[in-house]
């Protein structure tokens, strides 16, 4: 199917792309490629500004335009994230919102397609439904803390390197793009980040052991694939977040499970 | 004033406050006196929060600890999206950890004095006194906050202030805050106490012999519109900046849930009260979308300038010291880069306005790291704001290690939003406000770092405690879709969906999005005057007009439809536009923010007429045709003296 939209006279500086993007209604209906064309495309877009050109026009010609998901638009939201030529938030190691149209050139065509893993359902387009990590957080990524009963910040020291290492794992941003990029599509990287960061608190110790088994049972009844270590999570996770945090959540369930600890039912 | 514009209504005053003992028992004495629900009782009320960020998630994960039952709403996929998660600096708080001076007192005065005395002093002070209980909170929760090596927390300091209260986790202290708040939210739902309603816009408030008893919502996903009822209703729905297109709030940031509660009786505070943020990456191009901050505390140790000649347009680097203007330390040797946002945000306007401007258009200022880079180094420079570099490298192509940052100022946050009392409960009985989308506690300007504060401040501590006040009274007499005020409310709803479906004229909602953005960046933007005013108010119902006529909005309203999500947002912030602009005209004052061009000093600063002017304006909405009214909230200070801000 072929559709042509964009000004066919503009085009002089900008770039002309062909996109071929993942169409479908609802999750009820196969999806399909369909191909677009752009123009006037300028190197300083960025990816997502490029889809609302590519809207703008399907709208005015009566068309449904593509639905994407995006929110903050600076890299820290994490509710976009499309697979771009086969990789997850395309060739950068970034969010798709901050990949920004230079990194193409004119005459590209470009694959656009929704992350692709059967916990991830498709809404409709590029938009999936990623509850199914809210529900991994539920089932322990959290420190039980009931509002009004912390103690004095400075009653615990935390070691400078510890509150280092735990925010480098809490920076993941929950987009989903380690899920997208793995072969087995498991959430390991995503898993490990909260384990990692709760794991290296002094806060996080009481709930260590539970916290590890739950989390992993629950992306286990999510149907999320298991982990094999291949490491095209960290590659392609905008956030750098590093496959130790995978050696670390491995290291607490194999500890958890060794002192007695089970996953609730 | 013409009379035409607006109409004066009654006075309105917050009369929860305890006026009787000194401004720092009024909190806790507040407390004493407000009735408590039982534990038992708890479990029969039903509290409706709409919104997850900072105030929303706290609020609705407190709530939910302490045995209400909650509904959660979120237009987003996950509540972790909420656009807290891009606030960058910090929180502060006065600890007092650096040993400076700091108080609560300090802090109290430094938010009158940054909000240019027109916020509520009471507020304010419960604001402080809080901060402290904020940070242990969120340490326990296990943010992982930035720390010394002995492992005590860091802090730095931020725009008007000349202490150190500002606690931080690199560049990403709200999204950090944030992840708290919605991992005890994710716990709480997780427990059964907080019901979730995931990618579902608010579209109306149902009042119920005048109590807020529900909303009625549009599931984003099936497209189905359905009401529900609760004892009390929070919004915790963040700021309207979008009325300006572009700005630094995330795409989805909407005013429509304010809107609406402003159409069925809330009044809504100051709507003029906007700020330009001074530290942002310039607009590129008309297809910009949004714009992006660079945080505050970059002004710790990167120096603002611009050439000394207009039309200067050598390189950065070539341009010698004696050949440059660091006009803000230049201006203000007190408080030098760091002067609060309002004041950097206008002097960049002035040197740009003076042509002196670099980059693109002119329509930019450096902001330089050479100095700081020599004097730290660079891993040093790296360490502090490594995250912000990246994103600025990401977005512009450039090293700014190597070549200075450009930025210029932008829309960042609404000090203005519905009014409340000092429980944060609007002029609708049952319907709190909490975070951004209250007017309460920043005055005409906010100083940095002090949203995360409020809105945890809001969400954990203070709409808990007073929520309780009201909800001794309920529950209140069950209703359901039958009753004829959520008939009403739903079938408006449904009316104006399809309406807007049923148009099918030739301009989508980004364009008129566009075109009301830029009318108020130009019209009610950094400067406004009477002129540039009354041409926004000729042309804002001309753009309404055109479009209810014109807009294209494909598909239908029972499935995932963004477009016509947008529309309805887009529709909403035109009619706010309108009022903006009447607030911003009447004011005619300059005070933080609002920079009024007939009312400045001889050295250019903003001046206030604190004779006719300190007060709230509350408006009150009309039906169409008929004038908004304005209720005066008077301004007293009893503790902070009023006086022209210097930071000179």
């Amino acid at each position: 199917m072929q559709s042509s939209v964009g000004d066919p006279g503009a085009g002089k500086r900008g770039m002309n792309l062909t996109l071929r993007i993942w169409r479908q209604k609802d999750p009820t209906v196969k999806g399909k490629m369909v191909t677009y064309k752009v123009t006037d495309i300028s190197p300083d877009m960025s990816f997502l500004e490029m889809l609302d050109v590519l809207n703008e026009q399907l709208i005015m010609q009566g068309e449904d335009p593509v639905a994407f998901d995006h929110d903050c638009r600076e890299g820290i939201c994490g509710m976009c994230g499309v697979m771009i030529n086969g990789e997850a938030h395309g060739p950068q190691q970034t969010t798709t919102c901050q990949l920004h149209m230079r990194s193409f050139k004119d005459g590209d065509k470009i694959d656009i397609e929704p992350w692709r893993a059967s916990p991830f359902p498709v809404i409709k387009d590029l938009a999936v439904d990623r509850r199914a990590f809210d529900r991994i957080i539920q089932a322990g990524g959290y420190i039980s803390v009931a509002t009004g009963t912390a103690p004095e910040a400075h009653a615990t020291p935390v070691p400078k390197k510890d509150s280092d290492a735990a925010f480098d794992a809490a920076t993941c941003i929950g987009c989903g793009a380690c899920v997208a990029a793995c072969p087995n599509a498991s959430s390991m990287l995503f898993t490990a980040a909260k384990v990692t960061h709760l794991g290296l608190m002094p806060q996080g110790q009481p709930e260590r052991d539970d916290r590890v088994v739950n989390m992993v049972a629950q992306q286990d009844r999510e149907g999320f694939g298991g982990c094999t270590n291949i490491g095209e999570c960290s590659h392609a996770c905008p956030k750098g977040i590093s496959m130790e945090t995978i050696s670390r959540l491995n290291h607490d369930l194999l500890g958890a499970l060794r002192a007695g600890a089970r996953p609730k039912s | 004033m013409p009379l035409e514009l607006f109409t004066a209504g009654e006075p309105i005053a917050d009369t929860k406050a305890p006026a009787d003992v000194p401004i720092g028992e009024r909190w806790s004495e507040r407390r004493f006196r407000g009735r408590l629900v039982n534990p038992a009782n708890r479990r029969k009320m039903t509290v409706i929060v709409v919104g997850t960020g900072l105030a929303g998630g706290s609020a609705a994960a407190t709530l939910g600890e302490a045995g209400y039952k909650v509904k959660s709403f979120w237009y987003q996929d996950s509540p972790r999206r909420a656009h807290s998660v891009a606030a960058q600096g910090g929180i502060n708080a006065a600890k007092n950890y650096r040993n400076d001076g700091d108080s609560v007192h300090r802090l109290f005065y430094d938010t009158v004095k940054g909000g240019d005395f027109r916020s509520r002093e009471n507020n304010v002070h419960r604001l402080a006194e809080v901060s402290v209980s904020i940070i242990d909170q969120c340490v326990a929760q296990g943010v992982p906050f930035a720390r010394e090596y002995g492992g005590l927390l860091d802090n730095r300091s931020f725009g008007g202030t000349q202490v150190s209260r500002t606690f931080y986790a690199r560049g990403q202290t709200g999204q950090q805050l944030l992840y708290g708040a919605y991992q005890a939210l994710e716990r709480q739902i997780a427990a059964g106490s907080v019901e979730q309603n995931a990618r579902t816009e608010m579209l109306d408030l149902i009042v119920v012999d005048g109590r807020a008893r529900g909303i009625v919502a549009r599931d984003l996903v099936s497209g189905e519109i359905s009401t529900h009822f609760a004892d009390a209703v929070v919004l915790a729905t963040g700021g309207y900046g979008n009325v300006f297109y572009l700005s630094t709030n995330a795409k989805g940031s909407n005013a429509t849930a304010i809107w609406r509660a402003h159409k069925k009786g809330a009044y809504l505070a100051n709507p003029c009260y906007t700020q330009i943020h001074p530290t942002c990456i310039p607009v590129k191009g008309d297809y910009q979308s949004k714009l992006t901050l660079m945080s505050e505390s970059l002004r710790n140790d990167g120096r603002v300038w611009v050439p000394k000649e207009r039309g200067d347009d050598r390189n950065p680097r070539e341009i010698p010291e004696d050949q440059r203007d660091y006009y803000l330390e230049r201006i203000y040797p007190a408080f030098g880069n760091l002067v609060p946002r309002d004041i950097a945000s206008r002097q960049a306007k002035n040197v740009c306005d003076e042509g002196r401007g670099v980059g693109p258009g002119g329509l930019g200022v450096y902001l330089d790291f050479a100095e700081a880079i020599e004097r730290l180094g660079r891993p040093a420079v790296e360490a502090k704001y490594g995250n912000l570099f990246d994103m600025y490298a990401q977005i512009t192509g450039e090293d700014p290690y190597s070549v200075p940052m450009r930025i210029y100022p932008a829309v960042h946050y609404t000090m203005g939003g519905l009014w409340v009392d000092y429980d944060l409960q609007s002029s609708i009985p049952g319907m709190f406000v909490i975070g951004e989308a209250n007017f309460s506690d920043h005055g005409a300007n906010r100083l940095g770092a002090s949203a995360l504060m409020q809105g945890l401040a809001d969400g954990y501590f203070v709409l808990p405690a007073t929520i309780t006040e009201y909800l001794a009274d309920g529950p209140f007499e069950k209703i359901d879709d039958s009753h004829p005020a959520a008939v009403e409310a739903l079938q408006s709803v449904q009316a104006q969906v399809q309406k807007l479906l049923n148009i099918n004229g030739t301009r989508t909602p980004a364009s008129f999005h566009r075109e009301l953005g830029q009318l108020m960046w130009d019209l009610c933007g950094m400067e406004r005057s009477e002129e540039s005013l009354r041409k926004a108010l000729d042309r804002i119902p001309e753009i309404r007009q055109e479009f209810w006529t014109n807009l294209k909005v494909t598909g239908d309203w029972h499935s995932f439809n963004q477009t016509l999500e947008h529309a309805g947002r887009v529709a909403d912030f035109i009619e706010l536009a309108e009022l903006m602009c009447i607030d911003a005209l009447h004011r005619r004052e300059s005070c933080g923010g609002h920079f009024r061009a007939e009312s400045q000093t001889p050295e250019g600063e903003a001046l206030r007429d604190d004779e006719n002017f300190a007060y709230v304006a509350a408006w009150e909405w009309t039906p169409e045709g008929q004038p908004p009214v304005l209720h005066k909230e008077n301004l007293e200070y009893e503790y902070v003296h009023l006086a022209q801000r210097s930071y000179k």
